[in-house]
């Protein structure tokens, strides 16, 4: 039940941000430092997302090797410039390789 | 009788620069609904509850940060504020678009909720209202369809496979990231800072918070970017 509250929730308020960005004067957008800090969080915000995914575990911080050498081959097939799909699959295969060879 | 006239007519819409434009991006990007469906199942949500998150969100990294939070364990509030922050942009794209959209009343309000990434960066580059209008709504529309429906067919297939982590699919949530954030970290100097900071930030707290808020934490790294204003010429002409 608390589940469904945080999806809809989260659903209803990320539609009313876009709504409010349509319906707002553009003043807003004028303000250099509103747009430089609201470009920067979603930068900080994902960066920690990913490397909170990968080595922790809820308030644990863990050393899961499959997982880091799926983030690892991920990182690889970004630098050759692999279309988004195939990144994440090669991470995930990588990853489910290493877990049936035992690693982590 | 109406079929040779039809397709004609089809092809030359297709023709235009924004239609092709947007069923390019909406096509590329549609598809990564199946990554979230995953994630989504694989971090506990059922499938109507990705479906539904999929159909009123409607932008990808707030969907796949409130899931990774529910991965966690974590905090709900702190995963649903945590989403809404990073929905937060799309409120900027929302003032650029305004502008150039210019729709009013039911019509905007439809819109509204196809202010993303992927329509703004389209519509931004179309000259002309008529041609901006075309290519927002030729994205939004392809998108959202290919996004829904991606994410009802991955959630489906990951319920029905026993543990999702022998396929590595735990590790699709945070390649996502990676992958949506690898352009912004090519730019390096202080974008690659806020990002390595925000991540310092959340791995040092994960012992002493409860899950989901050092997430939240690692938007004091975007402060960086309140700094001196020198980035800001490049900013303007860049995007």
């Amino acid at each position: 039940m608390m589940l469904w509250a945080a999806v809809v929730v989260t659903g209803v308020g990320c539609y009313l941000l876009k709504y409010a960005g349509l319906a707002a004067p553009r003043a807003v957008l004028e303000r250099p430092a509103v747009r430089r800090f609201a470009m920067a969080v979603p930068v900080a915000l994902l960066a920690a997302l990913i490397a909170l995914q990968t080595v922790a575990d809820a308030d644990r911080l863990v050393v899961d090797l499959s997982r880091l050498g799926g983030m690892a081959a991920a990182v690889v097939a970004l630098l050759l410039r692999a279309p988004f799909l195939v990144v994440l699959v090669v991470a995930a295969a990588t990853t489910a390789g290493l877990r049936a060879l035992g690693v982590g | 009788m109406n079929r040779p006239t039809l397709l004609p007519q089809l092809s030359s819409l297709v023709r235009r620069t924004p239609v092709r434009d947007g069923l390019g991006v909406g096509v590329a990007v549609g598809f990564s609904g199946l990554a979230f469906g995953t994630t989504a199942v694989t971090s506990g949500l059922s499938v109507a509850q990705a479906c539904v998150l999929s159909l009123l969100a409607f932008t990808g990294a707030s969907q796949f940060a409130l899931v990774g939070v529910v991965a966690g364990g974590g905090n709900l509030v702190a995963g649903a504020v945590g989403a809404l922050l990073l929905g937060f942009r799309n409120t900027l794209y929302g003032l650029r678009l305004g502008e150039l959209l210019d729709w009013r009343g039911p019509g905007r309000a439809l819109a509204a909720h196809g202010v993303i990434d992927e329509t703004t960066a389209v519509a931004l580059a179309q000259n002309g209202r008529a041609d901006v209008r075309a290519g927002f709504t030729t994205t939004f529309a392809t998108l959202f369809l290919l996004w829904n429906t991606t994410t009802l067919v991955g959630a489906v297939a990951t319920e029905s496979i026993g543990d999702p982590s022998t396929f590595g699919l735990d590790v699709v949530g945070p390649a996502t990231f990676l992958a949506l954030l690898w352009p912004r970290l090519r730019e390096g100097g202080r974008t690659l800072v806020v990002a390595l900071l925000g991540a310092a930030i959340a791995l040092a707290a994960t012992p002493l918070l409860p899950p989901g808020v050092p997430v939240l934490l690692a938007s004091i790294a975007a402060l960086i970017a309140l700094g001196d204003g020198k980035d800001d010429a490049t900013e303007r002409s860049g995007k």
